[in-house]
Protein backbone atom coordinates (compact mmCIF):
# COMPACT_ATOMS: atom_id res chain seq x y z
CA UNK A 1 0.00 0.00 0.00
CA UNK A 2 1.12 3.37 -1.22
CA UNK A 3 0.06 6.64 0.08
CA UNK A 4 0.71 9.79 -1.93
CA UNK A 5 -1.73 12.20 -0.77
CA UNK A 6 0.09 13.85 1.75
CA UNK A 7 -3.03 15.29 3.49
CA UNK A 8 -3.28 11.82 5.08
CA UNK A 9 -0.01 11.24 5.41
CA UNK A 10 -0.02 13.87 8.36
CA UNK A 11 -3.24 12.37 9.69
CA UNK A 12 -1.49 9.05 10.06
CA UNK A 13 1.21 10.53 11.38
CA UNK A 14 -1.14 12.66 14.06
CA UNK A 15 -2.72 9.12 14.71
CA UNK A 16 0.95 6.97 15.62
CA UNK A 17 1.78 10.05 17.52
CA UNK A 18 -1.86 9.56 19.67
CA UNK A 19 -1.12 5.77 19.88
CA UNK A 20 2.22 5.95 21.14
CA UNK A 21 0.67 8.61 23.67
CA UNK A 22 -1.66 5.79 24.68
CA UNK A 23 1.17 3.06 24.90
CA UNK A 24 3.31 5.82 27.34
CA UNK A 25 -0.15 5.80 29.41
CA UNK A 26 -0.36 1.43 30.08
CA UNK A 27 3.42 2.23 30.29
CA UNK A 28 2.88 4.99 33.60
CA UNK A 29 4.77 7.37 31.89
CA UNK A 30 2.12 9.78 32.02
CA UNK A 31 4.16 13.18 31.91
CA UNK A 32 5.65 12.17 28.28
CA UNK A 33 2.23 10.82 27.41
CA UNK A 34 1.57 14.64 28.17
CA UNK A 35 4.06 15.66 25.76
CA UNK A 36 3.69 13.20 23.07
CA UNK A 37 -0.09 13.86 22.89
CA UNK A 38 0.26 17.66 22.88
CA UNK A 39 2.98 17.89 20.67
CA UNK A 40 3.10 14.94 18.75
CA UNK A 41 -0.48 14.58 17.93
CA UNK A 42 -1.45 18.18 18.30
CA UNK A 43 0.63 20.72 17.82
CA UNK A 44 3.25 19.28 14.77
CA UNK A 45 0.10 18.10 13.09
CA UNK A 46 -1.10 21.76 12.96
CA UNK A 47 2.24 22.99 11.96
CA UNK A 48 2.53 19.73 8.94
CA UNK A 49 -0.67 21.20 7.77
CA UNK A 50 0.50 24.26 7.56
CA UNK A 51 3.62 23.59 5.93
CA UNK A 52 0.99 21.52 3.22
CA UNK A 53 -0.61 24.56 2.55
CA UNK A 54 2.47 26.25 1.77
CA UNK A 55 3.47 23.40 -0.50
CA UNK A 56 1.15 20.88 -2.27
CA UNK A 57 -0.81 18.16 -1.21
CA UNK A 58 0.31 15.61 -3.59
CA UNK A 59 3.76 13.65 -3.34
CA UNK A 60 5.43 13.68 -7.01
CA UNK A 61 5.45 10.41 -8.32
CA UNK A 62 9.13 8.79 -8.27
CA UNK A 63 10.30 6.20 -10.73
CA UNK A 64 9.52 2.79 -9.47
CA UNK A 65 12.92 1.47 -10.65
CA UNK A 66 14.16 3.43 -6.96
CA UNK A 67 11.78 0.34 -5.18
CA UNK A 68 14.17 -2.59 -4.73
CA UNK A 69 17.38 -0.64 -3.48
CA UNK A 70 14.64 1.14 -0.81
CA UNK A 71 13.07 -1.97 0.28
CA UNK A 72 16.65 -3.64 1.09
CA UNK A 73 17.92 -0.54 2.23
CA UNK A 74 15.25 -0.16 5.04
CA UNK A 75 14.84 -4.24 5.15
CA UNK A 76 18.96 -4.35 6.17
CA UNK A 77 18.55 -1.27 8.73
CA UNK A 78 15.66 -2.70 10.56
CA UNK A 79 17.56 -5.91 10.90
CA UNK A 80 20.75 -4.13 12.18
CA UNK A 81 18.36 -2.10 14.68
CA UNK A 82 16.50 -5.62 15.86
CA UNK A 83 19.80 -7.31 16.52
CA UNK A 84 20.64 -4.18 18.44
CA UNK A 85 17.82 -4.38 20.97
CA UNK A 86 18.52 -8.18 21.07
CA UNK A 87 21.10 -7.59 24.76
CA UNK A 88 18.86 -4.59 25.86
CA UNK A 89 17.79 -5.70 29.47
CA UNK A 90 13.82 -6.71 29.63
CA UNK A 91 11.32 -4.32 29.89
CA UNK A 92 10.99 -3.40 33.99
CA UNK A 93 14.19 -5.09 34.96
CA UNK A 94 15.31 -3.85 37.66
CA UNK A 95 18.86 -4.53 37.32
CA UNK A 96 18.85 -2.60 33.85
CA UNK A 97 21.78 0.09 34.15
CA UNK A 98 19.51 2.76 33.76
CA UNK A 99 17.84 1.93 37.17
CA UNK A 100 21.25 1.53 39.21
CA UNK A 101 22.91 5.17 37.98
CA UNK A 102 21.41 8.16 39.29
CA UNK A 103 17.70 7.09 39.36
CA UNK A 104 17.12 5.64 42.95
CA UNK A 105 18.88 8.78 44.49
CA UNK A 106 16.49 10.51 42.48
CA UNK A 107 13.51 8.51 43.74
CA UNK A 108 14.62 8.39 47.40
CA UNK A 109 15.81 11.87 48.53
CA UNK A 110 13.49 14.25 45.94
CA UNK A 111 10.97 13.94 49.16
CA UNK A 112 13.64 15.01 51.38
CA UNK A 113 15.39 17.58 49.06
CA UNK A 114 12.43 19.08 46.95
CA UNK A 115 9.48 17.88 48.76
CA UNK A 116 7.02 17.76 45.66
CA UNK A 117 4.92 15.29 45.03
CA UNK A 118 5.78 14.81 41.13
CA UNK A 119 9.43 13.17 41.12
CA UNK A 120 9.10 13.88 36.99
CA UNK A 121 9.31 17.41 38.08
CA UNK A 122 11.53 17.61 40.22
CA UNK A 123 13.66 15.73 38.23
CA UNK A 124 13.18 17.45 34.88
CA UNK A 125 13.16 21.15 36.80
CA UNK A 126 15.75 20.65 39.37
CA UNK A 127 18.22 17.62 39.38
CA UNK A 128 18.55 17.98 36.01
CA UNK A 129 17.95 21.57 35.26
CA UNK A 130 20.48 22.65 32.99
CA UNK A 131 19.02 19.84 30.49
CA UNK A 132 15.45 21.48 30.56
CA UNK A 133 17.31 24.96 30.42
CA UNK A 134 19.14 23.70 27.17
CA UNK A 135 16.15 22.34 26.06
CA UNK A 136 14.74 25.64 26.26
CA UNK A 137 17.00 26.97 24.44
CA UNK A 138 16.82 24.43 21.23
CA UNK A 139 13.09 25.50 21.39
CA UNK A 140 13.89 29.18 21.73
CA UNK A 141 16.44 28.96 18.86
CA UNK A 142 14.08 26.97 16.53
CA UNK A 143 11.41 29.72 17.31
CA UNK A 144 14.09 32.30 15.97
CA UNK A 145 15.49 30.16 12.41
CA UNK A 146 11.64 30.06 11.36
CA UNK A 147 11.82 33.34 11.96
CA UNK A 148 14.78 34.03 10.15
CA UNK A 149 13.73 31.99 7.37
CA UNK A 150 10.23 32.68 6.74
CA UNK A 151 8.99 35.05 9.57
CA UNK A 152 9.58 38.33 7.00
CA UNK A 153 9.39 37.11 4.02
CA UNK A 154 5.53 38.07 3.26
CA UNK A 155 6.35 41.75 4.49
CA UNK A 156 9.14 42.26 2.72
CA UNK A 157 7.51 41.36 -0.90
CA UNK A 158 4.55 43.54 0.15
CA UNK A 159 7.07 46.42 0.14
CA UNK A 160 8.76 45.25 -2.98
CA UNK A 161 7.51 43.25 -6.04
CA UNK A 162 4.13 43.60 -5.85
CA UNK A 163 1.69 40.85 -7.64
CA UNK A 164 2.03 37.28 -7.72
CA UNK A 165 3.81 37.13 -4.42
CA UNK A 166 1.71 34.08 -3.10
CA UNK A 167 0.09 31.18 -4.78
CA UNK B 1 -9.03 22.34 4.08
CA UNK B 2 -5.73 24.09 3.93
CA UNK B 3 -4.78 27.10 6.16
CA UNK B 4 -4.77 29.41 3.46
CA UNK B 5 -9.01 28.72 3.36
CA UNK B 6 -9.26 31.32 5.74
CA UNK B 7 -12.24 33.18 4.46
CA UNK B 8 -14.14 29.67 4.01
CA UNK B 9 -13.66 28.45 7.32
CA UNK B 10 -14.89 32.24 9.03
CA UNK B 11 -18.11 30.90 7.18
CA UNK B 12 -18.70 28.39 8.64
CA UNK B 13 -20.85 28.70 11.90
CA UNK B 14 -20.49 25.54 14.18
CA UNK B 15 -16.75 25.50 14.28
CA UNK B 16 -16.60 29.49 15.12
CA UNK B 17 -19.52 28.76 17.93
CA UNK B 18 -18.10 25.78 19.31
CA UNK B 19 -14.35 26.92 18.74
CA UNK B 20 -15.53 30.27 21.16
CA UNK B 21 -16.68 27.53 23.69
CA UNK B 22 -14.27 25.87 23.70
CA UNK B 23 -10.87 28.44 24.06
CA UNK B 24 -11.79 29.76 27.49
CA UNK B 25 -10.97 26.27 28.73
CA UNK B 26 -7.82 25.41 26.87
CA UNK B 27 -6.39 28.32 28.29
CA UNK B 28 -7.57 27.64 31.44
CA UNK B 29 -6.42 23.83 31.51
CA UNK B 30 -3.05 25.35 30.46
CA UNK B 31 -3.02 27.52 32.85
CA UNK B 32 -3.99 24.24 35.55
CA UNK B 33 -1.20 22.23 33.76
CA UNK B 34 1.11 25.26 34.25
CA UNK B 35 0.51 25.72 38.87
CA UNK B 36 -0.34 22.14 39.07
CA UNK B 37 2.66 20.41 37.32
CA UNK B 38 4.26 20.17 40.70
CA UNK B 39 1.44 17.73 41.69
CA UNK B 40 0.39 15.98 38.99
CA UNK B 41 1.56 15.18 35.37
CA UNK B 42 2.27 18.67 33.41
CA UNK B 43 4.98 21.08 33.38
CA UNK B 44 5.72 24.09 31.33
CA UNK B 45 6.64 22.81 28.63
CA UNK B 46 2.96 20.73 28.42
CA UNK B 47 0.99 23.69 29.30
CA UNK B 48 2.80 26.37 27.01
CA UNK B 49 1.81 23.59 24.14
CA UNK B 50 -1.47 23.64 25.34
CA UNK B 51 -1.75 27.63 25.98
CA UNK B 52 -0.66 27.90 22.38
CA UNK B 53 -2.89 25.67 21.06
CA UNK B 54 -5.22 27.76 22.27
CA UNK B 55 -4.55 30.77 20.24
CA UNK B 56 -4.08 28.33 16.99
CA UNK B 57 -7.64 26.96 16.73
CA UNK B 58 -8.35 30.75 17.09
CA UNK B 59 -6.68 31.69 13.77
CA UNK B 60 -7.67 28.63 12.55
CA UNK B 61 -11.18 29.62 13.02
CA UNK B 62 -10.73 33.46 12.74
CA UNK B 63 -7.40 33.74 10.49
CA UNK B 64 -4.20 35.31 11.47
CA UNK B 65 -5.10 38.79 11.32
CA UNK B 66 -7.41 38.60 14.23
CA UNK B 67 -4.71 36.18 16.08
CA UNK B 68 -2.47 38.70 15.82
CA UNK B 69 -4.57 41.73 17.18
CA UNK B 70 -5.28 39.53 19.98
CA UNK B 71 -1.59 38.38 20.38
CA UNK B 72 0.35 41.35 18.53
CA UNK B 73 3.98 40.42 16.93
CA UNK B 74 6.20 41.67 19.68
CA UNK B 75 4.54 39.74 22.39
CA UNK B 76 5.53 36.53 21.05
CA UNK B 77 8.74 37.79 19.96
CA UNK B 78 9.73 39.21 23.53
CA UNK B 79 7.86 36.24 25.18
CA UNK B 80 10.20 34.04 23.96
CA UNK B 81 13.16 35.95 25.20
CA UNK B 82 11.65 36.35 28.78
CA UNK B 83 10.63 32.99 29.35
CA UNK B 84 14.65 31.64 28.89
CA UNK B 85 16.00 34.99 30.40
CA UNK B 86 13.49 34.00 33.01
CA UNK B 87 15.18 30.73 33.45
CA UNK B 88 18.73 31.91 32.69
CA UNK B 89 17.63 34.66 35.70
CA UNK B 90 17.10 32.39 37.94
CA UNK B 91 20.31 30.45 37.76
CA UNK B 92 21.75 33.84 37.69
CA UNK B 93 20.47 34.61 40.83
CA UNK B 94 21.49 31.57 42.56
CA UNK B 95 24.95 32.15 41.09
CA UNK B 96 24.72 35.88 42.71
CA UNK B 97 23.51 34.01 46.47
CA UNK B 98 26.18 32.02 46.50
CA UNK B 99 25.28 28.78 45.59
CA UNK B 100 25.93 26.84 42.12
CA UNK B 101 24.14 27.84 39.24
CA UNK B 102 20.60 26.61 39.31
CA UNK B 103 20.85 25.27 42.97
CA UNK B 104 17.68 26.69 44.16
CA UNK B 105 18.64 26.13 47.43
CA UNK B 106 20.01 29.42 47.93
CA UNK B 107 16.33 31.49 47.07
CA UNK B 108 14.75 31.42 50.43
CA UNK B 109 15.74 30.75 53.70
CA UNK B 110 14.62 27.01 53.64
CA UNK B 111 16.01 25.26 51.02
CA UNK B 112 12.94 23.10 50.36
CA UNK B 113 10.84 26.35 49.97
CA UNK B 114 13.69 27.48 47.79
CA UNK B 115 13.38 24.83 45.66
CA UNK B 116 9.96 25.35 45.12
CA UNK B 117 10.14 28.72 44.30
CA UNK B 118 12.80 27.95 41.84
CA UNK B 119 10.70 25.44 40.14
CA UNK B 120 7.85 27.46 40.12
CA UNK B 121 9.99 30.14 38.45
CA UNK B 122 11.60 28.18 35.87
CA UNK B 123 8.67 26.11 34.99
CA UNK B 124 6.88 29.49 34.12
CA UNK B 125 9.86 30.31 32.22
CA UNK B 126 9.69 26.85 30.17
CA UNK B 127 6.09 27.59 29.44
CA UNK B 128 6.27 31.67 27.93
CA UNK B 129 9.23 30.75 25.77
CA UNK B 130 7.39 27.00 24.53
CA UNK B 131 3.81 29.12 23.84
CA UNK B 132 5.24 31.66 22.49
CA UNK B 133 7.65 29.50 19.83
CA UNK B 134 4.61 27.91 18.98
CA UNK B 135 2.71 30.91 18.51
CA UNK B 136 5.59 32.21 16.40
CA UNK B 137 5.75 29.30 14.22
CA UNK B 138 2.26 28.31 13.26
CA UNK B 139 1.73 32.06 12.30
CA UNK B 140 4.63 32.30 10.37
CA UNK B 141 3.65 29.25 8.55
CA UNK B 142 -0.13 30.22 8.24
CA UNK B 143 0.30 34.07 7.69
CA UNK B 144 2.67 33.53 4.63
CA UNK B 145 0.09 31.30 3.06
CA UNK B 146 -2.21 33.66 3.18
CA UNK B 147 -2.68 35.67 -0.75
Amino acid sequence: MRIRNLFSVVILTGVFSLLGAAIYVIMDAVDVAFTEAAVGAGVSTVLMLGTLALTTREEKASSSRRVLPAALLSLVTGAILIYGTLDMPDYGDGRAPIHLHVAPRYLNDSAQEIDIPNVVTSVLASYRGYDTLGETFVIFTAAMGVLAIIGRGRRRRKSGTTGEADK
Amino acid sequence: MSLSDIRFMRRKVVLRVVSKILIPFILLFGLYVQWHGDFGPGGGFQAGVIFASAFILYALIFGVEQTRRAVPAWVTRSGLAVGVLLYAGVGVATLLLGENFLNYNALASDPIQGQHLGILLVELGVGITVCCAMITIFIAFAGRGRS
